[in-house]
């Protein structure tokens, strides 16, 4: 089943059943095909009653679609879930060491660890932030982790999401569905549940309530609105919360506290989990064209006033080229070496690696140090030589934007085609609070697969799917 | 609640409502069609005028025919009252408000606009509009039931009621006010067949013949039709039943403030002076007068509503 030199998480390199999938496979083998396919279509309707679509831009009549979802579950086994945990753990640690480091003392770059530059010249780094510490000391309530497999025991993180990481409604609405569709196969296994995850957030929100909140905390989701592409995941957490969904414009600064507007007048919010990003937040202290956030809410932050999740200029963090960085990072706030490993990365702003890079184009993937969603970046395997050609000129242009990676051997996991099954490559974004009570890994996380063969490009925008992520009892 | 939150829930309800009242008016304007042998199209200028949508139509055409009406009515996009239109906008402020709905309302309404925006994305044949307007009628109805049966009588549920019946009182007025000639004492002896058409046209128009055959049985009278649609306190698209709904969910809505809001005082109002007579004092104060003086309160009604629960800034 599984390519060469490729791991594939249910068949391994060598086409041995792995252990968390074989009740999964005698399922399967008893299973009629056409009976799956209606499963599929059904799993599909479910999806689109539900409304569960995003907003592609740049395209009027396309509308809304659904984010296609294959039916066939990852499985991890517990004891490789536990180690994982172990990793991400110390990384979300270190991460909100390092904002507390870097808006205040700056330690890390007084050891040389990381160099000035990295920060002083990076847009993401918000001096709005300098000497202010998050009510808790929480920079990032929620985090997102990208992570990678190559092999039984071999993950990468490909990239920390440390802003606002979307897809957390997938995962639960993943599971939702493959329970209603397939609830036999949850009596077979024992599956751990991610259900509590808003529940979860509810409570590590609240307990990063501000100094000026009296009482239960009160929370709120700020959206952008209907049109944002992540509008379904906004409601859906919001309503899960079971608390208010809010938009810039119900929202203003009343007696040194933002409130919104309620029908018995205006009421103090005390934690806004935002889903908007740092530059429409307030257009008193950002971008003053924003009419997404709201005027003053920095200052009502940084007198004690409200708590804002995740908080602002922690994309310091999960930038591409901080990401470089970030084994020096963990080893410096936590003492011990990085459980998790990044991906060997080239700084093309280094001469030596920029010449590396120039020369190995049609083996490497090169990223836009700012970029995200699987845009403007190459992948050399993959791309002519034309592609190749071209892109070497943007980065002849402007070296100190990009970062280049060696092309992984992404696992592969089965999806259902209409012949039966056929492996896929897949990542992995667990989902991460953080509070002064401590940190939370739902067992579990969006697991996004590249449904076209042999593709490695597993982002929504450009034709990716999802899947159930199932974490096993052992 | 947000005051975005209960204009979300007023305005979904308004929408799905007013899909309702087109379609059926839809429906009363074929079925009067088909029934008048040798008549031409005249019957749907007066339709659409009861729907409140003629001045928009003749913007974009030069004369009224069945076809181009009926396409007007369901799915122009360029009429903001076509049940696509108001379909869509109900959606829309679903979509706004998801987090105050339950599950199967929410369900309800995006499956409504799914099927309904794929029974009118091409025109729709003659031989097709029966089960279109059919599709339409169901699937509303099951927006209905899931809201009857699951969301919790809360505020939630009064911004929404308020929002209907408001739709609904607004709607039957603008029928009479289109049609109160026919209802006239004046009218009352002439008992031709041109009468029954008209009087049918109207019952049909608030779905009222089986109701109005229960009330009254089978002899049918312009005066008892304006009793019916009027004042009657069971008939569920009266104005006095849709107003005294308006004042019931609006009373409670206001009973968590100190002093109760300008418009429960405005809809007591209305139900106290304009509801509590019998049909003849409504003719004595000149049947047009009446409906335009409603409807005129229908409207700063609404716009009290907005105010007082800070739908906008």
């Amino acid at each position: 089943m599984s390519e060469k030199n490729i791991f594939d998480e249910m068949w391994g390199s060598d086409d041995v059943l792995r252990s968390p999938y074989s009740e999964f496979q005698s399922w399967f083998q008893g299973e009629d095909l056409k009976r799956l396919r209606a499963k599929q279509r059904e799993a599909e309707e479910v999806f689109r009653l539900a409304g569960i679509t995003f907003n592609v831009y740049g395209r009027a009549e396309a509308e809304e679609r659904l984010i296609p979802f294959d039916i066939i579950p990852r499985i991890i086994a517990g004891r490789e879930w536990q180690r994982l945990c172990k990793g991400i753990e110390q990384r979300v640690r270190a991460i909100n060491a390092f904002l507390h480091d870097i808006y205040n003392r700056q330690e890390i770059i007084k050891a040389g660890r990381v160099p000035q530059e990295m920060i002083a010249k990076n847009e993401a780094f918000l001096p709005q932030m300098i000497g202010m510490t998050p009510p808790g000391g929480v920079y990032t309530h929620i985090v997102g982790i990208d992570l990678v497999r190559t092999g039984p025991d071999q993950f990468y993180v490909l990239e920390d999401n440390a802003r606002t990481p979307s897809g957390v409604s997938y995962m639960l609405e993943n599971r939702e569905t493959m329970l209603q569709m397939f609830p036999e196969l949850f009596s077979r296994n024992r599956v751990q549940p991610v259900q509590n995850y808003p529940t979860n957030l509810r409570r590590s929100l609240a307990a990063c309530a501000p100094p000026a909140c009296e009482g239960t905390p009160t929370v709120a989701v700020l959206t952008p609105g209907i049109y944002n592409s992540a509008y379904y995941e906004h409601a859906f957490l919001a309503d899960q919360m079971g608390v208010e969904l809010v938009e810039g414009h119900d929202l203003r600064v009343v007696n040194g506290r933002v409130a919104m507007r309620t029908t018995h007048g205006y009421k103090p919010i005390d934690v806004l989990y935002r889903r908007i990003d740092d530059d429409f937040l307030d257009p008193l202290n950002f971008n003053p064209e924003s009419a997404l956030g709201v005027p003053g809410i920095m200052d009502v932050y940084r007198a004690g006033g409200i708590t804002i999740a995740n908080a602002p200029g922690t994309g310091i963090a999960d930038d591409k080229a901080i990401y470089s960085y970030m084994p020096d990072i963990v080893e410096f706030y936590t003492g011990e070496k990085a459980i998790l490993e990044n991906v060997p990365t080239w700084r093309c702003s280094e001469p030596d690696s920029l010449a590396y890079v120039l020369d190995n184009l049609s083996e490497l993937v090169v990223k836009e140090v700012h970029g995200s969603g699987g845009y403007g970046m190459l992948i050399g395997p993959t791309s002519s030589k034309k592609e190749i050609e071209e892109f070497r000129k943007k980065l002849t242009a402007r070296p100190g934007n990009y970062i280049a990676q060696p092309t992984l051997a992404l696992s592969t996991v089965p999806i259902f085609t209409k012949t039966g099954l056929a492996p896929r490559h897949v990542d992995l974004r667990p989902f991460v609070l953080c509070s002064p009570e401590g940190i939370n890994i739902t067992p579990g996380g969006l697991t996004r697969v590249a449904l076209e063969k042999g593709s490695l490009v597993v982002n929504s925008s450009q034709g990716g799917g999802t899947k159930d992520t199932w974490v096993l009892e052992d | 609640m947000l005051g975005k939150t209960a204009n979300g829930l007023y305005w979904m309800s308004r929408y799905l409502e007013r899909a309702e009242n087109t379609s059926r008016l839809v429906e009363t304007g074929q079925r009067i069609g088909l029934t008048r042998l040798g008549q031409d199209d005249d019957e749907w200028a007066s339709v659409m005028q009861s729907a409140s949508v003629l001045a928009g139509y003749q913007e974009h055409h030069d004369e009224v025919t069945k076809d181009a009406a009926i396409n007007w009515m369901l799915r122009e996009k360029a009429n903001p009252a076509s049940v696509l239109s108001t379909i869509s906008e109900a959606r829309q402020n679903a979509r706004m408000v998801r987090t105050a709905l339950t599950h199967e309302v929410w369900e309800a309404i995006n499956g409504c606009y799914m099927a309904v925006k794929d029974a009118l994305a091409r025109k729709v044949s003659e031989r097709d509009l029966p089960a279109v307007l059919g599709l339409i009628r169901q699937r509303t109805a099951l927006v209905r039931g899931a809201t009857h049966g699951t969301m919790l009588r809360n505020e939630i549920y009064d911004f929404t009621r308020t929002g209907t019946f408001l739709e609904r009182a607004d709607a039957t007025a603008r029928i009479l006010d289109v049609k109160y000639y026919v209802l006239l004492p004046s009218a009352f002896a002439v008992g031709s067949s041109i009468d029954n058409v008209h009087w049918e046209t109207i019952l049909r128009s608030v779905s009222a013949r089986g109701g109005f055959r229960m009330a009254y049985g089978s002899q049918v009278n312009a005066r008892d039709i304006a009793q019916f649609l009027i004042l009657d306190k069971r008939m569920p698209r009266s104005l006095n039943f849709c107003a005294t709904k308006i004042h019931n969910n609006l009373s409670y809505l206001g009973a968590d403030y100190d002093t109760p809001p300008q418009s429960s005082l405005m809809s007591k109002t209305l139900v106290e002076r304009f509801m509590n007579h019998n049909i003849d004092d409504v003719f004595e104060y000149g049947l047009h007068e009446y409906i335009q003086t409603v409807l005129s309160m229908l409207g700063k009604l609404g716009q009290q509503i907005e105010k007082d629960y800070r739908f906008y800034e």
